[in-house]
């Protein structure tokens, strides 16, 4: 009777020492953490994207291990790093040790993404980043890869390379304005909002616009929630500038955009303006943002064959053009695939998997680096520049850069506006 | 330059005198410290953009409406969450901070984190001595300058106003002359939140609305009753320009730190409590009383 009893005890820590250290041998299913601020845009663009994918993951069947073939479910874990990083932190935690999560997806503020990056790797969790754009989040795999390797950046691109099409967007405009307004040298006002992220780009602005043959005129740094920049938009058009090189992620860029057009500033608008991103932007700005060019991830262009059938139906599903962050999408897929050519669940097979990555994804081709960061260039991910162009956000860029032109693409319209004033 | 920097220290000024003035009624009256005073103000500005967006009204019946919604609303979470401790001054702050909390919560899951915006009720721009002001700051001007007017008509013209004013000067006095004390701070609570949704109202076509739009306001309004002498209204006025003009000018002189142009403002504040620490007018308001 006392063997039996040990026998069933021996049984018992056996199973239990099994299914806890060794949980995904026990899954029936794979659960994906889709980490985000889920009240505001980009934790709605995290999760919309993941949701596309999972569903058509599932509709085909799962994602196939073995013999099995297990369903994807998804875990919307709110970090609310908008408002605060250590609610992300406490969100990721609670992502790993409640919902046990085989894998996560999301992160948007770099304060938090480098927080919940820690935690991911120190529970050995495959955490695909798709809306922080810091370098040093992949350079952390370079230099420690045996403890950052389950670490990927899908989207956006690495802010250097983000620097780069902003320049690039800016040339572009510049070149087109001193052509057409015959402009013999572009004065440029820099406009970014003040936030760290702002910062260098306003610092190699001021030190390259001269080498690319622009005057710079000023510098303007309103407050990201900036209410009413009128006052600045007045300093500006006294400053005599003939483009405005803007950097926003936050409501400001509505404020500016909405402000420029109704005062009918004479300078083209160009750069970085998150809002100006979202199909919201037309109705926030009551129109009045029309002629704004930023950077985007996505446009409805063929960027790769899978893009257009992308951007219409998650238009179609959630009323809205995907964001960056709607790379969530890709990262599902990346996942999946890995895993099927692993066989595993074990993130230390996924890994090797996933760094073989080439994928012809929505938002370009995707292949990794050595840092675990997606590439960037021609014929990879590129980013895209749009313009609002009467109630459209239509891509004008890239348009012949290095042999590229996405189909689709139409050139850049200076504001109409901004023609008369140079007419006069 | 200086015309600029006039032109836009007006409009911004006039906006926060009218929610600085209504913080200062419902002080001076009922000695109710209103952290919710703003959150009023932006619950105008929603309500505004779901009559527009969502139920096809004009703004221009939209706004009236939105106006006598948040008063209506303001009497009831005074009745319920206010009156019942109105006698503990701390308990009351706190629970306006709570009550704008729930606000805020309350519009961040019915509208998420998204930024918002109501098109302009007049399109296009004049050009005042060659700076160019769009129509609807002239007329937000124009309104906000009216609504300051119509406000001081109120105190000093009505039976009512006068009421208020009796209060304010001596709550136990005024009882005993016979009139109702909790039933006038209940109505002030009504009026103070609708000057603060009349501001509301003249900024949802300017601003760009998002569930966090009420804690700037919020920081410059307390600076500004603080700077012109707790409850007093003239002070309020006085302090709600100096603030706005403080903010202007720091976005023409210095343009790199024009993020800096709030930190200006209420330094300006902590300059003026160095000197003057009872505010600008707080000796005159405690005489009054």
């Amino acid at each position: 009777m006392k063997k039996r009893h040990m026998v069933w005890s021996i049984l018992a820590v056996f199973w239990f020492v099994v299914s806890i250290c060794f949980p995904a041998w026990a899954a029936d299913e794979i659960k994906i953490g889709v980490i985000g601020p889920m009240q505001f845009t980009q934790g709605e663009g995290h999760w919309n994207g993941a949701t596309l994918a999972a569903e058509e993951i599932n509709k085909k069947g799962g994602v196939q291990m073995g013999n099995a073939s297990l369903p994807i479910k998804l875990i919307k874990v709110d970090s609310n790093e908008f408002l605060s990083v250590p609610d992300a932190t406490n969100a990721i935690e609670l992502a790993i040790s409640r919902h046990n999560v085989h894998f996560l997806v999301g992160g948007f503020r770099t304060e938090a993404v480098l927080v919940m990056q820690d935690i991911a790797m120190d529970n050995k969790k495959i955490f695909i980043g798709c809306g922080a754009a810091h370098p040093k989040l992949c350079e952390r795999v370079k230099e420690d890869y045996d403890t950052y390797k389950y670490w990927f950046r899908v989207t956006p691109i690495n802010s250097r390379f983000l620097v780069k099409v902003d320049f690039i967007l800016l040339g572009m405009v510049a070149k087109i304005m001193a052509k057409q307004l015959n402009i013999p040298k572009i004065k440029v006002a820099i406009v970014a909002e003040k936030a760290v992220w702002a910062d260098p780009i306003v610092g190699i602005a001021q030190k390259n616009l001269p080498k690319m043959g622009m005057e710079v005129v000023g510098v303007w740094r309103p407050s990201p929630v900036a209410t009413d920049v009128t006052a600045e938009l007045s300093a500006i058009q006294q400053s005599g500038a003939n483009i405005i090189f803007t950097t926003f992620s936050s409501s400001v860029g509505i404020t500016f955009a909405k402000q420029w057009g109704e005062l009918k500033v004479p300078a083209a608008a160009v750069g970085i303006n998150v809002e100006a991103q979202k199909d919201g932007f037309w109705a926030a700005t009551g129109g009045k943002g029309n002629y704004t060019l930023t950077i985007n991830t996505y446009a409805r262009v063929k960027i790769t064959d899978a893009t257009i059938a992308f951007f219409d139906t998650y238009r179609k599903r959630f009323k809205e053009a995907p964001n960056y962050t709607a790379g969530t999408y890709e990262a599902v897929h990346i996942l999946a695939d890995a895993i099927e050519k692993a066989d595993s669940l074990d993130p230390d097979k996924i890994v090797p998997m996933m760094e073989k990555t080439d994928r012809m994804g929505t938002a370009g081709r995707l292949v990794f680096d050595e840092t675990h960061d997606v590439t960037w260039g021609p014929r990879y991910v590129t980013a895209v520049g749009t313009q609002w162009q009467n109630g459209k956000n239509m891509c004008v860029w890239p348009l012949n850069w290095e042999g590229i032109t996405y189909e689709g693409t139409v050139p850049y319209v200076i504001p109409p506006w901004v023609v008369d004033a140079y007419k006069k | 330059m200086i015309q600029n920097i006039v032109i836009n220290g007006l409009i911004n000024g006039s906006i926060y005198a009218l929610l600085a003035i209504g913080f200062s009624l419902i002080f001076g009256v009922a000695r109710i410290v209103n952290i919710a005073h703003t959150a009023f103000y932006m619950l105008a500005a929603y309500f505004i953009y779901v009559g527009f967006q969502y139920l096809g009204m004009s703004p221009y019946v939209a706004m009236p409406l939105a106006v006598l919604a948040v008063g209506v609303l303001a009497i009831i979470c005074y009745k319920l969450f206010i009156d019942p401790i109105r006698e503990h001054e701390a308990a009351v702050l706190i629970a306006t901070i709570a009550l704008a909390m729930v606000i805020q919560e309350a519009l961040l899951i019915g509208f998420g984190g998204h930024y918002l915006g109501v098109p302009p009720l007049i399109q296009g721009y004049a050009e005042i001595v060659g700076v160019k002001v769009t129509y609807q700051h002239l007329l937000a001007l124009t309104v906000a300058l009216m609504a300051l007017f119509g406000s001081w008509l109120f105190l000093m013209k009505t039976k009512l106003g006068l009421a208020l004013r009796a209060t304010a000067q001596d709550r136990e006095v005024a009882n005993l002359m016979g009139m109702n004390e909790a039933r006038v701070a209940m109505l002030t609570m009504g009026i103070s939140a609708m000057i603060a949704a009349i501001a509301g109202a003249i900024v949802v076509p300017l601003f760009v609305l998002d569930p966090h739009m009420w804690m700037h306001p919020l920081i410059m309004m307390l600076a500004i009753v603080v700077l012109g002498g707790l409850g007093s209204m003239k002070g309020s006025f006085v302090g709600a320009y100096i603030m706005a003009f403080a903010e202007v000018l720091v976005v023409f002189m210095v343009p790199m730190g024009s993020f800096l142009k709030g930190s200006v403002a209420l330094s300006i504040m902590i300059v003026v409590l160095l000197i003057r620490p009872e505010g600008l007018f707080g000796i005159a308001f405690e005489e009054e009383r």
